[in-house]
Protein backbone atom coordinates (compact mmCIF):
# COMPACT_ATOMS: atom_id res chain seq x y z
CA UNK A 1 0.00 0.00 0.00
CA UNK A 2 1.11 3.77 -0.78
CA UNK A 3 1.11 5.68 2.28
CA UNK A 4 0.50 9.09 2.34
CA UNK A 5 -0.46 11.67 4.94
CA UNK A 6 -1.83 10.45 8.46
CA UNK A 7 -5.85 11.50 7.57
CA UNK A 8 -5.85 9.32 4.12
CA UNK A 9 -3.97 6.44 5.79
CA UNK A 10 -6.36 5.48 8.12
CA UNK A 11 -8.95 5.82 5.13
CA UNK A 12 -7.02 3.60 2.87
CA UNK A 13 -6.48 1.07 5.90
CA UNK A 14 -9.81 0.56 5.66
CA UNK A 15 -10.17 -0.27 1.58
CA UNK A 16 -10.96 -3.97 0.81
CA UNK A 17 -8.58 -6.41 -1.00
CA UNK A 18 -9.34 -7.12 -4.57
CA UNK A 19 -9.27 -10.82 -5.99
CA UNK A 20 -9.93 -12.10 -9.50
CA UNK A 21 -11.30 -15.30 -11.35
CA UNK A 22 -10.45 -15.24 -14.69
CA UNK A 23 -13.46 -16.76 -17.10
CA UNK A 24 -11.55 -18.18 -20.48
CA UNK A 25 -12.98 -20.10 -23.19
CA UNK A 26 -13.62 -19.64 -26.82
CA UNK A 27 -15.28 -17.16 -28.78
CA UNK A 28 -19.00 -17.25 -27.86
CA UNK A 29 -19.21 -19.93 -25.13
CA UNK A 30 -20.71 -18.32 -22.68
CA UNK A 31 -17.32 -16.45 -20.58
CA UNK A 32 -19.78 -12.84 -21.25
CA UNK A 33 -22.87 -14.60 -20.38
CA UNK A 34 -21.47 -16.18 -17.24
CA UNK A 35 -19.40 -13.22 -15.57
CA UNK A 36 -23.42 -11.01 -16.78
CA UNK A 37 -25.08 -13.74 -14.37
CA UNK A 38 -23.12 -13.55 -11.00
CA UNK A 39 -21.56 -9.90 -11.50
CA UNK A 40 -23.90 -7.17 -8.99
CA UNK A 41 -23.16 -4.48 -11.62
CA UNK A 42 -23.64 -4.20 -15.10
CA UNK A 43 -20.44 -6.03 -16.93
CA UNK A 44 -17.89 -3.03 -17.75
CA UNK A 45 -15.72 -3.63 -20.77
CA UNK A 46 -12.21 -2.76 -21.58
CA UNK A 47 -11.49 -2.04 -25.24
CA UNK A 48 -7.44 -2.40 -24.73
CA UNK A 49 -4.65 -3.39 -22.81
CA UNK A 50 -1.70 -3.14 -25.61
CA UNK A 51 0.30 -0.06 -23.59
CA UNK A 52 1.32 -3.32 -21.36
CA UNK A 53 3.32 -4.75 -24.23
CA UNK A 54 5.05 -1.55 -25.42
CA UNK A 55 3.01 -0.42 -27.75
CA UNK A 56 3.13 3.33 -27.34
CA UNK A 57 -0.21 5.57 -26.35
CA UNK A 58 -0.19 7.34 -29.79
CA UNK A 59 -1.04 3.79 -31.11
CA UNK A 60 -3.57 2.76 -29.19
CA UNK A 61 -5.27 6.05 -29.44
CA UNK A 62 -5.86 5.68 -33.09
CA UNK A 63 -9.57 4.86 -33.53
CA UNK A 64 -7.56 4.45 -37.04
CA UNK A 65 -6.57 0.78 -36.36
CA UNK A 66 -9.48 -0.64 -35.56
CA UNK A 67 -8.41 -4.08 -36.26
CA UNK A 68 -7.19 -7.13 -34.60
CA UNK A 69 -4.91 -5.27 -31.98
CA UNK A 70 -8.00 -3.72 -30.19
CA UNK A 71 -9.77 -6.36 -28.03
CA UNK A 72 -12.68 -6.49 -25.69
CA UNK A 73 -12.46 -7.59 -21.95
CA UNK A 74 -15.41 -7.91 -19.95
CA UNK A 75 -15.26 -8.20 -15.93
CA UNK A 76 -18.16 -8.06 -13.46
CA UNK A 77 -17.49 -7.29 -9.84
CA UNK A 78 -18.80 -9.32 -6.53
CA UNK A 79 -18.35 -7.29 -3.28
CA UNK A 80 -17.78 -9.70 -0.54
CA UNK A 81 -19.14 -9.18 2.86
CA UNK A 82 -15.69 -9.02 4.39
CA UNK A 83 -12.82 -7.22 3.43
CA UNK A 84 -12.60 -8.60 -0.23
CA UNK A 85 -13.88 -7.37 -3.80
CA UNK A 86 -14.22 -10.57 -6.32
CA UNK A 87 -13.64 -9.30 -9.56
CA UNK A 88 -14.25 -11.65 -12.53
CA UNK A 89 -12.60 -11.01 -15.75
CA UNK A 90 -13.75 -12.55 -19.35
CA UNK A 91 -10.85 -12.97 -21.68
CA UNK A 92 -10.88 -13.92 -25.62
CA UNK A 93 -9.62 -17.54 -25.34
CA UNK A 94 -7.39 -17.51 -28.59
CA UNK A 95 -3.94 -18.12 -28.52
CA UNK A 96 -3.11 -14.57 -30.33
CA UNK A 97 -4.46 -12.69 -27.08
CA UNK A 98 -2.51 -14.49 -25.03
CA UNK A 99 -0.13 -11.11 -24.87
CA UNK A 100 -2.83 -10.20 -22.02
CA UNK A 101 -3.80 -12.66 -20.67
CA UNK A 102 -0.71 -12.20 -18.52
CA UNK A 103 -1.39 -9.27 -16.83
CA UNK A 104 -5.05 -10.45 -16.55
CA UNK A 105 -4.05 -13.90 -15.03
CA UNK A 106 -1.64 -12.61 -12.66
CA UNK A 107 -1.76 -13.12 -8.86
CA UNK A 108 -5.40 -14.62 -9.98
CA UNK A 109 -6.83 -16.94 -7.59
CA UNK A 110 -7.76 -19.31 -10.32
CA UNK A 111 -9.83 -19.65 -13.41
CA UNK A 112 -12.99 -21.17 -14.91
CA UNK A 113 -12.24 -22.60 -18.78
CA UNK A 114 -15.40 -22.54 -20.41
CA UNK A 115 -16.03 -25.19 -23.05
CA UNK A 116 -18.82 -25.92 -25.53
CA UNK A 117 -18.82 -29.40 -26.61
CA UNK A 118 -19.39 -28.65 -30.28
CA UNK A 119 -16.71 -27.14 -30.60
CA UNK A 120 -14.27 -28.67 -27.98
CA UNK A 121 -11.03 -27.98 -29.59
CA UNK A 122 -11.82 -24.36 -28.90
CA UNK A 123 -11.00 -24.51 -25.04
CA UNK A 124 -7.78 -26.26 -25.60
CA UNK A 125 -5.34 -23.09 -25.65
CA UNK A 126 -6.98 -21.79 -22.21
CA UNK A 127 -5.98 -25.21 -20.69
CA UNK A 128 -2.59 -24.50 -22.43
CA UNK A 129 -1.58 -21.78 -20.90
CA UNK A 130 -3.52 -22.62 -17.56
CA UNK A 131 -1.56 -25.20 -17.18
CA UNK A 132 1.40 -24.13 -18.63
CA UNK A 133 1.23 -21.13 -16.08
CA UNK A 134 0.05 -23.36 -13.09
CA UNK A 135 -2.81 -21.38 -12.37
CA UNK A 136 -5.64 -22.83 -10.39
CA UNK A 137 -8.56 -24.03 -13.31
CA UNK A 138 -11.44 -26.05 -13.83
CA UNK A 139 -13.80 -26.93 -16.64
CA UNK A 140 -17.13 -26.04 -17.15
CA UNK A 141 -18.93 -27.21 -19.98
CA UNK A 142 -21.82 -24.96 -20.95
CA UNK A 143 -24.89 -27.20 -22.05
CA UNK A 144 -25.97 -25.15 -24.76
CA UNK A 145 -29.74 -26.73 -25.72
CA UNK A 146 -28.97 -29.11 -28.80
CA UNK A 147 -25.74 -29.72 -27.57
CA UNK A 148 -24.80 -33.47 -27.59
CA UNK A 149 -24.33 -34.59 -24.03
CA UNK A 150 -21.26 -36.28 -23.36
CA UNK A 151 -19.97 -38.32 -19.97
CA UNK A 152 -17.32 -35.77 -18.03
CA UNK A 153 -14.79 -38.46 -18.07
CA UNK A 154 -15.42 -38.49 -21.82
CA UNK A 155 -14.50 -34.73 -21.97
CA UNK A 156 -11.95 -34.92 -19.71
CA UNK A 157 -10.20 -37.69 -21.94
CA UNK A 158 -11.28 -35.69 -24.91
CA UNK A 159 -9.20 -32.39 -23.26
CA UNK A 160 -6.31 -34.95 -21.97
CA UNK A 161 -6.66 -33.26 -18.83
CA UNK A 162 -5.00 -34.84 -15.25
CA UNK A 163 -7.60 -36.26 -13.07
CA UNK A 164 -6.94 -34.13 -10.79
CA UNK A 165 -8.47 -31.35 -13.11
CA UNK A 166 -12.24 -30.86 -11.83
CA UNK A 167 -14.82 -31.14 -15.30
CA UNK A 168 -18.17 -30.14 -14.86
CA UNK A 169 -21.64 -29.33 -16.57
CA UNK A 170 -22.78 -25.82 -15.77
CA UNK A 171 -25.26 -23.19 -17.45
CA UNK A 172 -23.67 -19.82 -17.88
CA UNK A 173 -27.03 -18.09 -17.46
CA UNK A 174 -28.13 -19.17 -14.22
CA UNK A 175 -27.17 -18.11 -11.24
CA UNK A 176 -26.71 -21.22 -9.15
CA UNK A 177 -24.99 -23.10 -11.72
CA UNK A 178 -22.17 -20.13 -12.12
CA UNK A 179 -22.19 -19.82 -8.14
CA UNK A 180 -21.27 -23.35 -7.78
CA UNK A 181 -18.76 -23.63 -10.94
CA UNK A 182 -17.15 -20.89 -8.88
CA UNK A 183 -17.55 -22.37 -5.10
CA UNK A 184 -15.65 -25.40 -7.13
CA UNK A 185 -12.79 -23.46 -8.47
CA UNK A 186 -11.92 -21.71 -5.57
CA UNK A 187 -11.83 -25.57 -3.29
CA UNK A 188 -9.65 -26.66 -5.74
CA UNK A 189 -7.27 -23.56 -5.50
CA UNK A 190 -7.30 -24.34 -1.89
CA UNK A 191 -6.28 -28.31 -2.53
CA UNK A 192 -3.28 -27.18 -5.41
CA UNK A 193 -2.11 -24.73 -3.37
CA UNK A 194 -2.35 -27.19 -0.09
CA UNK A 195 -4.59 -24.81 1.85
CA UNK A 196 -6.77 -27.82 2.84
CA UNK A 197 -5.68 -29.36 6.18
CA UNK A 198 -8.93 -27.78 7.63
CA UNK A 199 -12.04 -29.98 6.24
CA UNK A 200 -13.40 -28.87 2.72
CA UNK A 201 -16.38 -26.35 3.30
CA UNK A 202 -20.17 -28.07 2.41
CA UNK A 203 -21.38 -27.68 -1.05
CA UNK A 204 -24.13 -25.71 -1.25
CA UNK B 1 6.53 -13.30 -26.17
CA UNK B 2 4.65 -15.49 -28.42
CA UNK B 3 3.99 -15.14 -32.09
CA UNK B 4 0.47 -14.63 -32.62
CA UNK B 5 -1.55 -17.07 -34.83
CA UNK B 6 -2.34 -16.95 -38.14
CA UNK B 7 -5.23 -15.13 -38.39
CA UNK B 8 -6.47 -16.67 -41.39
CA UNK B 9 -6.43 -20.16 -39.03
CA UNK B 10 -8.77 -18.94 -36.72
CA UNK B 11 -12.17 -20.26 -37.25
CA UNK B 12 -13.90 -18.21 -34.42
CA UNK B 13 -12.72 -14.87 -34.94
CA UNK B 14 -13.58 -12.68 -31.71
CA UNK B 15 -14.25 -9.28 -34.17
CA UNK B 16 -15.12 -10.22 -37.38
CA UNK B 17 -13.90 -7.46 -39.35
CA UNK B 18 -16.96 -5.22 -40.11
CA UNK B 19 -17.76 -4.49 -43.62
CA UNK B 20 -16.44 -1.12 -44.86
CA UNK B 21 -18.79 1.64 -44.27
CA UNK B 22 -19.27 3.52 -47.46
CA UNK B 23 -16.64 6.42 -48.21
CA UNK B 24 -19.11 9.09 -46.98
CA UNK B 25 -19.85 7.71 -43.69
CA UNK B 26 -16.12 7.31 -42.70
CA UNK B 27 -14.12 9.37 -39.75
CA UNK B 28 -17.64 11.53 -38.80
CA UNK B 29 -18.71 11.86 -35.39
CA UNK B 30 -17.32 9.38 -32.87
CA UNK B 31 -15.87 7.05 -36.18
CA UNK B 32 -13.61 10.04 -35.82
CA UNK B 33 -12.42 8.80 -32.68
CA UNK B 34 -11.91 11.45 -29.42
CA UNK B 35 -11.62 14.78 -29.64
CA UNK B 36 -8.77 15.02 -27.02
CA UNK B 37 -6.27 12.42 -27.94
CA UNK B 38 -5.40 10.34 -24.38
CA UNK B 39 -2.04 11.29 -24.79
CA UNK B 40 -3.06 14.88 -24.82
CA UNK B 41 -4.94 13.90 -21.40
CA UNK B 42 -1.68 12.85 -20.01
CA UNK B 43 0.53 15.35 -21.25
CA UNK B 44 2.49 12.71 -23.06
CA UNK B 45 3.54 10.74 -20.24
CA UNK B 46 2.73 7.04 -20.82
CA UNK B 47 3.69 5.94 -16.86
CA UNK B 48 2.39 7.18 -13.83
CA UNK B 49 5.06 8.86 -11.45
CA UNK B 50 3.96 6.50 -8.72
CA UNK B 51 1.93 3.01 -8.35
CA UNK B 52 1.78 0.18 -10.44
CA UNK B 53 -1.88 -0.04 -11.04
CA UNK B 54 -2.57 -3.18 -11.95
CA UNK B 55 -6.33 -3.95 -13.00
CA UNK B 56 -7.75 -4.38 -9.78
CA UNK B 57 -5.82 -2.51 -7.77
CA UNK B 58 -8.55 -0.18 -5.71
CA UNK B 59 -8.92 2.96 -5.67
CA UNK B 60 -10.83 5.63 -3.25
CA UNK B 61 -11.24 9.46 -3.33
CA UNK B 62 -9.63 10.45 0.34
CA UNK B 63 -12.34 13.65 -0.40
CA UNK B 64 -15.08 15.20 -2.39
CA UNK B 65 -14.05 16.72 -5.98
CA UNK B 66 -12.46 19.97 -5.79
CA UNK B 67 -14.15 23.35 -6.40
CA UNK B 68 -10.86 24.77 -8.61
CA UNK B 69 -8.95 22.85 -11.00
CA UNK B 70 -5.77 22.81 -9.53
CA UNK B 71 -3.41 21.51 -12.46
CA UNK B 72 -6.94 18.47 -12.84
CA UNK B 73 -7.94 18.08 -16.29
CA UNK B 74 -11.59 16.98 -16.14
CA UNK B 75 -10.76 13.21 -16.50
CA UNK B 76 -8.89 13.65 -13.34
CA UNK B 77 -12.00 15.29 -11.72
CA UNK B 78 -13.84 11.95 -13.41
CA UNK B 79 -12.02 9.65 -11.43
CA UNK B 80 -12.41 11.47 -8.03
CA UNK B 81 -15.86 11.46 -9.22
CA UNK B 82 -16.14 7.82 -9.31
CA UNK B 83 -13.74 7.25 -6.84
CA UNK B 84 -16.30 8.42 -4.15
CA UNK B 85 -17.10 4.87 -4.22
CA UNK B 86 -14.21 2.06 -3.98
CA UNK B 87 -13.38 1.32 -7.75
CA UNK B 88 -10.98 -1.17 -9.46
CA UNK B 89 -8.70 0.30 -11.74
CA UNK B 90 -10.13 -1.78 -14.52
CA UNK B 91 -13.98 -0.37 -13.72
CA UNK B 92 -12.33 2.74 -14.16
CA UNK B 93 -11.17 2.67 -17.57
CA UNK B 94 -14.89 0.87 -18.60
CA UNK B 95 -16.60 3.75 -17.11
CA UNK B 96 -14.52 6.75 -18.42
CA UNK B 97 -13.79 4.30 -21.83
CA UNK B 98 -10.07 5.12 -21.71
CA UNK B 99 -7.08 3.28 -22.31
CA UNK B 100 -5.87 2.06 -19.21
CA UNK B 101 -2.41 3.33 -19.85
CA UNK B 102 -4.12 7.01 -19.63
CA UNK B 103 -6.56 5.65 -16.59
CA UNK B 104 -2.85 4.36 -14.49
CA UNK B 105 -0.25 7.64 -15.66
CA UNK B 106 -3.58 9.76 -14.24
CA UNK B 107 -4.31 7.67 -10.76
CA UNK B 108 -0.71 8.23 -10.51
CA UNK B 109 -1.06 12.07 -10.61
CA UNK B 110 -3.83 11.91 -8.16
CA UNK B 111 -1.94 9.96 -5.53
CA UNK B 112 0.97 12.28 -5.79
CA UNK B 113 -1.54 15.40 -4.98
CA UNK B 114 -3.24 13.34 -2.45
CA UNK B 115 -6.50 13.30 -3.85
CA UNK B 116 -6.88 9.40 -3.99
CA UNK B 117 -5.63 6.11 -1.98
CA UNK B 118 -5.12 2.90 -3.00
CA UNK B 119 -4.77 -0.57 -2.25
CA UNK B 120 -3.03 -2.84 -4.42
CA UNK B 121 -3.79 -6.59 -4.49
CA UNK B 122 -2.07 -9.41 -3.15
CA UNK B 123 0.54 -10.28 -4.83
CA UNK B 124 0.68 -13.70 -6.51
CA UNK B 125 3.24 -15.18 -4.05
CA UNK B 126 0.46 -14.09 -1.32
CA UNK B 127 -2.32 -16.43 -2.57
CA UNK B 128 -1.97 -19.01 0.58
CA UNK B 129 -3.98 -16.71 3.27
CA UNK B 130 -6.94 -19.10 3.81
CA UNK B 131 -8.89 -16.56 4.74
CA UNK B 132 -9.15 -14.90 1.39
CA UNK B 133 -10.86 -18.47 0.30
CA UNK B 134 -13.20 -18.56 3.06
CA UNK B 135 -14.26 -15.30 2.12
CA UNK B 136 -14.96 -15.74 -1.00
CA UNK B 137 -16.54 -18.99 -0.90
CA UNK B 138 -18.67 -17.72 1.78
CA UNK B 139 -19.34 -14.46 -0.49
CA UNK B 140 -20.28 -16.58 -3.47
CA UNK B 141 -22.68 -18.42 -1.14
CA UNK B 142 -24.99 -15.58 -0.01
CA UNK B 143 -24.92 -14.31 -3.70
Amino acid sequence: MVSGPSRREVRARRLPTAVKIVIAGGFGVGKTTMVGTVSETQPLRTEELLTDVGVGVDDISGVERKDSTTVAMDFGRITMRNEYVLYLFGTPGQKRFWFMWDEVALGALGAVVLADTRRLSDCFPSVDYFERRQTPFVVAVNCFEGAKRYDLGEIQMALNLGPKVPVMLCDARKIDSCKQVLIDLVLHAMKVRGLVDAPAPQQV
Amino acid sequence: MIPPDDPAQDPWPEDPTPPAPPAEDRFLDEHAGPMVRPYVMTSGRIEPTRGKFDLITLVVAVGPEPEGTIGLGPEHLAIIRLCQNVMSVAELTGHLDLPVATIRVMLGDLLDKGFVSMQEPEPEADMHDIRLYKAVIDGLRAL
